[in-house]
């Protein structure tokens, strides 16, 4: 074994220097990047266009789905008929890929009135009405299937499709954007 | 080959003054007029330049319209008609830039099956081979963006869809697509951020071109033999042969090119996008350009969100690994006779799988898909590293001169200089 000479030098205070200029630098270019990042984000006036939208129900006959927008994103309210309202309630709950029962789905004393986002949980786009084996909504873009609840029921969606925030202001008029204050 | 000639000799007085502040001339000469080319070359070696020719082709004509077009939700749609309608030649330069994003993946997916069939990935080229898969990513990153700007029904609706797969992430899923957006939903931000990286990336993909120009030229080419230069008489220099070769092949491609401008401009387009971008409704079937299908179809076929979307973004990530999947010794399929049945069908799935991307989502279609998306994943993980074990590759030749000319004793029957090192001309 031949003999080595390692000489390691004690730290100096040039070596902290180099490596607290080097960390103030390191903090600082992560700061610079952060306003870069943020400026992606929804602006202020996207997010002050994003208030609540009231929308009014007596021209909604039963078994039609109206599309209304809010945020940008489309909302699909369903008029429910008394079949779609039981073939929705007699599902067992245990059976399916985003077990919620019909009642979390729709306000109480409203069972007709369902109020969905209207974009598939799957890749974004807008499921037919009426259609597909549940006769809820089918996704012509990759195949989901929805049940008169906007319960997943086939294909890849991973989720039901999600409720809005909403309350009902009266019987004929629902705020979208807008949590039941009760 | 990476000790390039440096014959080079300015004749020039001012020439020897510029060489000797700034080397380029010599730079050029040595890359591309006395680099020595295997002599071997088909004309499947000539898509790397229609390929260059392709991105300058793209830019100029993106810069043109970047001149005429408008990126506002509100206008883009109109300015688009704006072109087509009244802009000189508006016409032209658009379907030139449309159906040019349609040739240049003609051109590149025959540049990497011509690389897989040689082995062109294996060692030492590897990360010359990986950063072409780099450059397909920006490809395709730079079509789809572009694919979004004129604001048509395929356009919201492309988008939408493909920014939706980053909220498979867990977690941060739905803040990363909110920050795509700009917003709560694909809108006027989102046209505009992808219209500012539509102008940017083309020339991230030029320089990481230069990258893979630089990296070919470090091992050389490969050739139909696989096997490498040994003499000078294996090659011959760049210019005149692979230029001129180079360039009758960019003609060629360019009258394929000119037939569909001219004869079938929206052939490879979809009659949706000429309807206004609207978000209450999805065309009744979305799909990608036919460049995607494939990787769509892959897509479709994982009923799972999360899982859908690593298969698509695995069966490009797995090309990095070939050069290390593979386990063959022998690089060129010409002298693997099994691998070279195996090469075909993954050749016939990766078509299927890009008629099934076409069809809708339902009934066999899926089941197809899934069946050859099997087939996809397993010809890299299960197929190429199994092959180089069990296969008894064919004898190959001792040089590529000998594999061009048959084994020689004398040089009689060849023709005169054929034998000669025709590299010593350049």
């Amino acid at each position: 074994m031949a003999e080595t000479t390692t000489h390691v030098a004690e730290p100096t205070r040039r070596d902290f220097l180099y490596i607290a200029t080097g960390a103030a630098a390191a903090v600082g270019g992560a700061t610079l990047v952060w306003p870069f990042i943020q400026s992606l984000a929804p602006d202020a006036a996207t997010v002050a266009a994003g208030a609540p939208v009231e929308v009014d129900l007596t021209p909604i006959a039963a078994g039609q789905i109206v599309k209304v927008f809010w945020r940008g994103k489309l909302i699909f309210i369903r008029h429910r008929t008394p079949e779609e309202i039981k073939a929705a309630q007699d599902v067992n709950v245990a059976s399916l890929r985003d077990p919620q029962p019909d009642s979390a789905r729709v306000k109480q004393g409203h069972d007709q009135w369902l109020v969905v986002f209207g974009n598939c949980t799957h890749l974004g786009c807008v499921p037919l009405g009426q259609q597909g084996e549940y006769h809820g909504w089918f996704c012509p873009c990759h195949g989901s299937v929805f049940d008169t609840s906007g319960r997943v029921r086939g294909g890849p969606a991973p989720i039901n499709l999600p409720i809005p925030p909403y309350a009902f202001a009266s019987d004929t008029k629902v705020i979208i954007g807008q949590e039941a204050t009760a | 080959m990476s000790q390039h000639p440096t014959t080079y000799v300015p004749k020039s007085a001012f020439g020897r003054w510029f060489e000797s502040r700034l080397p380029i001339a010599g730079l050029i000469h040595s890359s591309f007029i006395a680099f020595p080319v295997p002599r071997n070359l088909t004309y499947f070696w000539t898509f790397g330049a229609i390929l260059v020719f392709m991105l300058v082709s793209q830019i100029v004509t993106g810069v043109f319209l970047a001149m005429y077009y408008t990126p506002n939700a509100a206008m883009a749609f109109q300015s688009v008609e704006h072109i087509m309608r009244d802009v000189n030649y508006g016409w032209l330069i658009r379907y030139l830039h449309a159906n040019g994003a349609s040739m240049f993946f003609v051109a590149v997916y025959i540049h990497i099956f011509r690389n897989f069939y040689y082995g062109s990935y294996k060692a030492p080229r590897e990360v010359l081979y990986i950063l072409g898969v780099i450059i397909f990513l920006l490809m395709m990153a730079t079509a789809f963006m572009g694919y979004v700007l004129p604001w048509g029904q395929m356009s919201f609706w492309g988008a939408t869809v493909i920014t939706n797969l980053f909220s498979a992430i867990p977690l941060v899923g739905d803040t990363i697509v909110s920050y795509l957006w700009g917003g709560y939903s694909v809108g006027n931000p989102t046209l505009n951020r992808f219209f500012s990286l539509h102008y940017l990336l083309p020339f991230m993909i030029a320089g990481v071109v230069i990258l893979h120009v630089w990296a070919l030229h470090v091992p050389g080419q490969n050739n139909p033999t696989g096997i490498p230069i040994k003499s000078g008489k294996d090659a011959v220099p760049f210019t005149p042969y692979a230029t001129i070769k180079d360039i009758f092949a960019v003609v060629v491609f360019l009258i394929f090119f000119a037939y569909w401008v001219f004869y079938l401009p929206n052939y490879l387009g979809h009659a949706d996008n000429y309807i206004p971008a609207n978000p209450a409704v999805t065309p009744s079937h979305i799909v990608p350009e036919w460049y995607f299908l494939p990787f769509y179809a892959i897509l479709r076929a994982i009923p799972d969100k999360l899982g859908g979307v690593i298969a698509m973004v695995s069966a490009i990530l797995i090309w990095c690994l070939m050069p290390w999947l593979d386990t063959s010794k022998v690089r060129s399929t010409a002298y693997r006779p099994l691998y070279k049945q195996f090469f075909w069908v993954f050749v016939a799935v990766c078509v299927v799988l890009g008629w099934l991307g076409s069809r809708p989502a339902e009934g066999w279609y899926v089941i197809a898909s899934q069946i050859c998306t099997v087939y996809y994943f397993a010809h890299f993980l299960i197929v190429l590293p199994v092959l180089g074990f069990v296969e008894r590759p064919l004898p190959l030749p001792n040089s590529i001169l000998e594999s061009v000319m048959g084994v020689q004793k004398g040089g009689a029957g060849m023709p005169a200089g054929a034998n000669a090192e025709p590299q010593s001309k350049g």
